[in-house]
Parts: C-alpha cells; sequence; structure tokens
C-alpha cells in the first residue's frame, strides 16, 4: 500500500527539487542547478534499476552500460553532425532498449550470483568497448558540439529549460513506473522475484517477464544516459564502469528497494553526501561508507522504509 | 478405462541407481479423489512432480484427456488444467492472500503483458480470486499479508488458488502434512465439499483423511503400485496391511 507518508515523501522531494534553479538563482550560485540536474539524472538510473532490482530481484551490476549507451549514441550522433533530438533521442532509447533485449536474454537465464556476475562483465565489456573506440575519443571521451536540437520546441542549451525538462521526465518516469509496477504484467515480475517456481506452476512463462522488465528497465536508464549527455556536454566510458553500476545500487539500496520513491531520495541523499563530505575530506568514502552500512543495517527498507515505517505497520 | 481423465502407462524415473517410479500404471477417472499412499521414500512426490511436469520422466507416457503430456513443460500442463499444489507451502508471502489468489486468476486470463491498469482493482481478477477465497473458508482474512498467515491457512490459501483456474484436475501434494488434528478436520471438510465436482489426485500420509475422502486408492512401494481398488478393498488386502498400514497406522 502507498501510504499517506510516502505521498508526502514526493510532494517535498518534488518542491524541493522544483524550487532549486529559483534558490540558485537568488543565492547566485549556479552549482546548485548543476547538482540538482546531475540528482534527477541520476534518480532516473535508480527509478529504472529499482523496477528490475527491486520489483523483480533481478540484481543487475551492469546498469550503468545503458546510461552509458543511451548517452554514447547522442555523443556519436553529435559526432556526424546529427543533433535534431527527433532522431537522436529515439536511436539512443532503441540502442539501450537493443543491447537490454541482447544482455538480459543471455543474463537471465542465470540466477543469483552468477547473473550479478554475468551483468558486471557484460557491463564492464561495454566499458572497454568504449575506450577502445578511438574515432569517438576513447579513453579520453568525446565532448558534444552542442545539445540535442528540438527546434524551437525547447532549447537544452538554456540550463534552466534542461533543467526543467529533466524535472518532468522524472516526474514521467515516476508515473509510469507507478503504472507500470501496479499492472498486471506488475504483478507478475513481483510474483516471480517473490517464489518463480509458483509462478509457473501456475503457468506463467516467467522468463518473457522477466526479460521485458530488463528492457523496460534498461530503456529508462537509457533515457538518463540521453540527459547526461545532454547536461554534461560530454561522453566518456567512466560512465559504465562497473563503479558507476555500483553507484546506483547503492542508491537503491540507500533510499530503500520497497518503494518507487526510495531510489529517488537513495540518489538524492548519495549526491548531498558525497557533495558535502568531499568538500569536508579528499578521504570522504571512509565516511560514506559506515553511513551505507549503519542504514542497510538499521533502516530494513533503506531511508524510505524508515520515513515510512508507520504505514507498514497497518498495511 | 475409457473415460479417464488422467492416464499413466509404464511410467518410469530413476535417480542414479535408486528407482523412484517403477513401470508405475494409474487411471483417474473424470470426478473422483484418487488418493496415493505409501510409506516414506515410495515415490509419492517423485509422482506428482513427473505428472505436473517439473521432473521429465525416463519412460512411459502421460496422457491426459486423452493428449500426450509426457514432454509439456509445467506452465503447458497448468493451461490445460492441471494444477498442482506443494508440499512444501509455496504461496507469495509479501502478497496479501487475495493477491496470491488473484495472480493465479491472472495466470489464466491469457497473457499479461498489460502495463497500464491498476490490477488490484480489476474486478475481473478481485471477483473469482474472493469467490475461490470463499469456497476454502479464507473470506474475512482476503487483506492479511500472506506471510502472517498460519500453516493450514497456507495450505487453504494453496487450494483456493489451485481452484481458481478452473483445474480439470487437482494435485495435491500432502495438503494435511504438518497440520494440527483440527486444522486437517478443516482440511477434510473443504475438500468434502469439493468432491463430485472436482477430480483430485492427492498424495497424503494422514491415513484418516484419505479413508474419509478417497474414492480409490493406489499403495504405492518402492515406486511400484502394490495394490489399486476402494478403500474396503485397500482397506482389507492383506499385503498392504504387512507392506504399509499395519506397522503404526491404524486403519480400523
Amino acid at each position: 500500500m502507498a501510504g499517506s507518508r510516502q505521498f508526502m515523501v514526493i510532494l517535498v522531494v518534488f518542491a524541493l527539487l522544483a524550487i532549486i534553479p529559483a534558490i540558485a538563482a537568488w543565492t547566485d550560485v549556479p552549482f546548485y542547478n548543476d547538482l540538482g540536474r546531475r540528482l534527477m539524472i541520476l534518480a532516473i538510473g535508480a527509478l529504472s534499476l529499482n523496477l528490475i532490482m527491486g520489483y523483480g530481484g533481478m540484481i543487475s551490476f551492469g546498469h550503468a552500460a545503458y546510461v552509458g549507451i543511451g548517452a554514447y549514441t547522442i555523443g556519436i550522433c553529435a559526432e556526424h553532425e546529427l543533433v535534431s533530438g527527433f532522431i537522436q533521442w529515439p536511436l539512443a532509447l532503441a540502442s539501450s532498449a537493443l543491447f537490454a533485449l541482447i544482455f538480459g536474454a543471455i543474463s537471465l537465464r542465470t540466477r543469483g550470483v552468477y547473473f550479478i556476475m554475468i551483468t558486471l562483465a557484460l557491463a564492464q565489456m561495454m566499458y572497454f568497448l568504449g575506450v577502445s573506440l578511438d574515432r569517438y575519443g576513447g579513453d579520453d571521451g568525446l565532448p558534444l558540439a552542442e545539445p540535442s536540437d528540438f527546434g524551437g520546441l525547447i532549447d537544452l542549451s538554456d540550463k534552466t529549460s534542461l533543467y526543467y525538462l529533466v524535472f518532468a521526465l522524472l516526474l514521467f518516469c515516476l508515473w509510469i513506473s507507478h503504472r507500470l509496477v501496479n499492472s498486471r504484467f506488475g504483478m507478475v515480475i513481483q510474483g516471480a522475484r517473490s517464489n518463480e517456481a509458483r509462478m509457473q506452476a501456475i503457468g506463467f512463462p516467467t522468463f518473457r517477464y522477466r526479460l521485458t522488465a530488463f528492457v523496460i528497465a534498461g530503456t529508462m536508464a537509457g533515457l538518463a544516459g540521453v540527459l547526461l549527455a545532454n547536461h554534461t556536454e560530454f561522453v566518456n566510458p567512466d560512465m559504465m564502469h562497473w563503479t558507476r553500476s555500483g553507484d546506483l545500487i547503492i542508491m537503491v539500496l540507500l533510499g530503500g528497494m520497497g518503494s518507487l520513491v526510495g531510489p529517488i531520495v537513495g540518489a538524492m541523499v548519495f549526491l548531498l553526501l558525497e557533495e558535502f563530505l568531499s568538500g569536508v575530506t579528499e578521504y570522504w568514502q571512509l565516511i560514506f561508507g559506515p553511513i551505507l552500512i549503519l542504514v542497510v543495517l538499521f533502516a530494513r527498507g533503506g531511508l524510505l522504509g524508515f520515513l515510512t515505517r508507520k504505514d507498514d505497520e497497518n498495511g | 478405462m475409457a473415460e479417464a481423465l488422467l492416464d499413466v502407462r509404464g511410467l518410469r524415473k530413476s535417480f542414479g541407481g535408486v528407482v523412484a517410479t517403477d513401470d508405475l500404471d494409474l487411471a483417474v477417472k473424470q470426478g473422483e479423489i484418487f488418493a496415493v499412499i505409501g510409506p516414506n521414500g515410495a515415490g509419492k512426490t517423485t509422482l506428482i512432480a513427473q505428472l505436473a511436469g517439473s521432473l521429465r520422466s525416463d519412460s512411459g507416457r502421460i496422457l491426459f484427456d486423452g493428449r500426450d503430456v509426457t514432454r509439456l513443460a509445467p506452465p503447458a500442463r497448468a493451461v490445460l488444467g492441471l494444477a498442482r499444489t506443494f508440499q512444501i507451502t509455496s504461496i507469495f508471502p509479501e502478497f496479501t492472500a487475495l493477491e496470491n489468489v488473484a495472480l493465479a486468476v491472472q495466470a489464466h486470463d491469457g497473457h499479461s503483458f498489460r502495463f497500464w491498469k491498476d490490477a488490484r482493482s480489476e474486478s475481473r481478477l478481485r471477483d473469482p480470486a474472493l469467490a475461490a477465497l470463499d469456497r476454502v473458508g479464507l473470506a474475512d482474512r482476503a487483506p492479511v499479508t500472506a506471510r502472517y498467515l498460519s500453516h493450514g491457512e497456507h495450505r487453504q490459501l494453496e487450494i483456493a488458488m489451485a481452484l481458481v483456474t478452473e483445474p480439470r484436475m487437482l494435485l495435491l501434494d500432502e495438503p494435511m502434512a504438518g497440520m494440527g488434528a483440527e486444522e486437517s478436520q478443516r482440511m477434510v471438510e473443504i475438500m468434502l465439499s469439493l468432491k463430485g465436482t472436482q477430480t483430485i489426485l492427492l498424495i497424503e500420509h494422514d491415513m484418516d483423511a484419505v479413508f474419509a475422502l478417497a474414492d480409490r486408492i493406489t499403495v504405492l512401494v518402492y515406486g511400484r503400485a502394490l495394490a489399486t481398488g476402494s478403500t474396503d478393498e485397500i482397506r482389507a488386502n492383506p499385503e498392504v496391511r504387512t507392506a504399509y498400514l499395519g506397522q503404526d497406522e491404524g486403519i480400523d
């Protein structure tokens, strides 16, 4: 049950995100804008990972690969002077979907640790592919000559427009995910996580449903990649490195797998802690690590589980 | 024998050197409750796994409603109308009782590539699920998360999940396992209420329950059918008495 507290969290989170550009303008610190955008883009990535990890029980350790594929498609298109967003974006989403379909079809034949390792290996393959693409910058990455061009519809070089586009897309993804996990399809995905043998016994061919979920999540991650490329105006192989996939997993765990908003809160807290702690000390991960352990140990269901505990007791 | 709903011929399964099912013939008629009994290790659970399709048979044939299903996977058999419950409770612990049953309804209502409509509020799923819960006496427990139901209620839930698929035949793997006397009695009553309308193949340890419910019984020993007959015939069979019943189970 999505309780009232969870709804409150959504309201607070999005109200906060909505006024960040105003705060940035008022305090004259454009960096807040930048941070807010990055935060929301990674929130889309974490949200998409949570669809398969939290709801489907598929712990993909290579989810950053689809972010990277989305971003690289934009980068490569721009390199060839194909800048129309109407072409770039569908192409990027289709690429992410295609790779998710292929990689998913391979990795979903395994379970548990093997699944984690195969998704990790496939993603690392994409990372090294990025490194070896000398035509597209190789190790150094590829700067975008210009962001995606949507004609007169929206100007992405205007940072505030980009901010609110990301904001709208995050809301859109949250809404889509909400419909998805509560639909018949969503029930099948959650059933397969809970008890796959039983699902098959009552007649569900679970593989194709899990694969579909994997492709949907990969496509949504691709969207995060598209936005990330436009945000940084730069793509590089590091986006696909396994530590980026690890970051996404941490965001999901930190915020809580049990709900849709959890990963968004997780992405926020992750980036804010990173920002704050790295200002305090160069060895910020020394502090971040123990915080994460405490959350996982003591706040079951992540930060959101902690905030909405009352809801669960009634559920 | 022409009207046998389930017809098993010369079924075999061995694990290494151990023969679990040995040239077994069975015929279950439409509408009857057919029980398979036998001591531990007689191959009862192997048999049900072969019938449900989760275990490949080495040889032999399984005909269901005249159709050869020997090579079919479990989902395909479920679609044909063979519904199975598990010896060990197998439900969706994070779902409510209602959601558990609704998921079973959904399994038999076409494909589930439906991404948009809220499944929990669909009356096409809810109504049959609630009706099935009512048939097994769990109507008032519908909104409870399955994890918090008692063991006996889990078994009732499983039967509701099987019923809702309107199966041609129910495969029940020790539905009374681990139940107290009161819970067993309740389960017997639920199954008696299904008798006549629902074909059931029952594998069970609880002799009182078996003799109260079954139309016919097969006694399985070391994977072989030692005897098949009505409850009275089985009760009177001297071989059965020595092989199984005489030991510690009173049947009088």
